[in-house]
């Protein structure tokens, strides 16, 4: 357990961006030895690693991948690299660094799968990010690991680099496919599943960067070492996104069980300014809150689900004791309220009410009762909306209200935030 | 205003990259924008006509993303985060000093034309180096007031990052567009 480098083994080399250095460090090969396999031995393998994807589901990849119907041609990769969710700043890392890794895994996967156009969704904002893929793709055309006849194996692959245009559903993958098809980024029905009918009506598989940033490992290192890393079921490691009230806020990739308590106190240097640790949240703005007696869960799917909340996208935001949960969650609420895409009603109203009741108790104007009206609205959107969007919109606020429904009642008794009280005090 | 050769070249030659020509219609809103700074209904016209799809699809996709602008604005775009993760790092002060220095309310554009800012509830991506913002889409970290002055002396001074943008967008004041989608 603990720092486990692995796809970021190699990020303190000086210009890892450029290929001739990516293949000093042994990039390549895990592509290289992919084509020499036949693509069902590589679909059992990942299977066989029990990688799991690293996008927030966390649905084995190697799963998703057979469920493409057999002789069904043409069929599409996609890279999902639209990370929006808030607190998540680990594809962008991955990209910057060693934008080839992700883009050898690219080619891993659509080897395995059988695909010979594979796309980037980028999101907008990530423009250096872009660039960094773009010289990356360029590179390696150069040097023949994509076209018509890669590396002269006969195995034929293009990857066009998709720029999103700042939308967060786009990150489901549904919306991300009809984005990349032109059109407004609504969310889809599934089933059918991408697998079967996703990017213009093909079979399709959309994968997260960090996943695809796994494979050349895996490939080289093949399934038992990747399984000998982690927990039974959450194998490997993950790269965790540490933000909010800590000394060192920032990237670290640790094997997976690895306690949350570590990754706070040790790596991230504790609480800031001596300060006690109030609240922690794992997985991005979605994920329910959990509170310092849970410091000793491992940073798992499973077990951080066992906990009461999920791993998400591998976010850690820590809240210490100043911090206003409800404002806190007003933020989170304002952000889904935003991003909502408009499609179904409980998720665009719903997100619409409880962002108004937010501001309310923010501003003191809220009554007493309005704690139970937001968990109302919260009941009205969870499970009826159209896509995880909604759904998730209401997971971080109603936890808050479980944990500190206190802090609600004396947004109400104080006719304002005590938190920004305190603050103004202190400052006076 | 008519396209620019070059941009009309580049939105064909996306075009002819997809399965489908109608996947490049997001890259075509970002090729003219890149080009004029925006993107009006006579660029999305012209769009249309070049990929040879209606311009009411044009327009449907483009209303969609917060990205697109549909007027000009200052030479420099800057955007602060204020979601969560930032706001605990003293977002929210870092905001109002930005706003202070500059004379301009959220989503205004300097006098000078230099500079358009606004706040965002949208994650820049960057929370462990909060509070931070986004200077033409360039990451800028732990902000401090004198990091922020610093930014903003460069910035008033600094040409566009591409592409002219139309002298008028300078001239006055005003509200920015509305980035909600819907």
């Amino acid at each position: 357990m603990g720092l486990k480098p692995v796809l970021t083994k190699d990020f303190h080399t000086e210009n890892l961006e450029q290929l001739s250095v990516y293949e000093r460090t042994g990039g390549y090969a895990g592509f290289k030895k992919a084509l020499e396999m036949q693509p069902d031995e590589l679909v059992e393998l990942v299977k066989k690693s029990g990688l799991r994807g690293r996008g927030g589901a966390g649905f084995p990849t190697g799963n998703k991948w057979s469920f493409l119907p057999k002789g069904v041609y043409p069929r599409y990769l996609v890279c999902n690299a639209d990370e929006s969710e808030p607190g998540c700043f680990k594809d962008r890392y991955l990209i910057e660094k060693s934008p080839h890794q992700v883009l050898e895994g690219i080619l891993i996967a659509s080897y395995a799968i059988g695909c010979n156009l594979a796309f980037i969704y980028i999101r907008g904002e990530y423009l250096p990010q872009h660039e960094a893929l773009e010289s990356a793709i360029e590179e390696a055309r150069q040097a023949g690991y994509l076209g018509k006849n890669v590396l002269g194996k006969g195995y034929e692959i293009d990857v066009i680099l998709h720029r999103g245009a700042g939308a967060y559903i786009c990150g489901e993958e549904t919306a991300l496919l009809t984005s990349l098809e032109g059109y407004r980024g609504e969310p889809r029905l599934k089933p059918p599943f991408p697998a079967i009918k996703g990017l213009y009506g093909k079979p399709t598989v959309v994968n997260n960067v960090e996943t695809v940033a796994n494979l050349p490992h895996i490939v080289i290192n093949g399934a038992d070492w990747f399984g000998a890393m982690g927990t039974p079921t959450g194998k490997g490691t993950r790269v965790w996104c540490m933000s909010g009230h800590v000394n060192r806020p920032g990237n670290y990739e640790l094997e997976n069980g690895t306690p949350i308590r570590e990754l706070i106190e040790e790596h991230g240097g504790g609480v800031w300014k001596n300060r006690k640790l109030k609240a922690f949240q794992p997985g991005g703005a979605s994920m329910m809150v959990l509170l310092p007696e849970h410091l000793d869960v491992g940073l798992d799917f499973d077990a951080i689900q066992k906990a009461g909340s999920l791993a998400g996208a591998g976010a850690m935001v820590v809240m210490d004791e100043t911090t206003c949960m409800v404002d806190a969650a007003r933020r989170y609420v304002k952000f889904f309220h935003h991003e909502s895409c408009g499609k179904c009603t409980p998720c665009r109203e719903g997100t619409f009410w409880m962002s108004n009741l937010f501001d309310r108790f923010e501003a003191g104007e809220a009554k007493a009762t309005d704690v139970d009206l937001l968990l109302d609205i919260g009941y009205s959107i969870d499970g009826r909306s159209f896509c995880p969007l909604g759904d998730a919109s209401t997971w971080f606020p109603r936890s808050v209200i479980k944990f500190f429904r206190d802090e609600f009642l004396e947004h109400v008794s104080e006719k304002g935030c005590p938190f920004k009280k305190m603050a103004q005090e202190a400052v006076a | 205003m008519a396209l620019a050769k070059p941009t009309v070249e580049e939105i064909k030659t996306r075009a002819a990259r997809y399965p489908s020509r109608q996947s490049a219609i997001i890259p075509a809103l970002w090729a003219v924008q890149h080009e004029q700074g925006y993107v009006t209904k006579e660029s999305m016209g012209e769009i249309a006509q070049i990929l040879g799809l209606p311009p009411s699809l044009i327009e449907a996709t483009a209303s969609f993303y917060s990205m697109f602008l549909a007027r000009p604005e200052g030479r420099h775009d800057v955007v602060i985060c204020v979601n969560a993760p930032c706001m605990l790092r003293g977002a929210d002060e870092m905001a109002a000093y930005l706003g202070q220095q500059l004379g301009v309310r959220d989503g205004e554009t300097t006098k000078d034309g230099a500079i358009t800012w606004h706040s965002t509830i949208e994650c820049l991506g960057a929370c462990g180096g909060a509070p931070m913002m986004q200077v033409d889409h360039h990451f800028e970290e732990n902000l401090t007031p004198e990091r922020i002055d610093s930014i903003i002396e460069r910035l008033r001074t600094e040409p566009a990052p591409h592409g002219p943008k139309p002298e008028k967008a300078a001239a006055v004041a005003r509200p920015r567009a509305k980035r909600t989608q819907n």
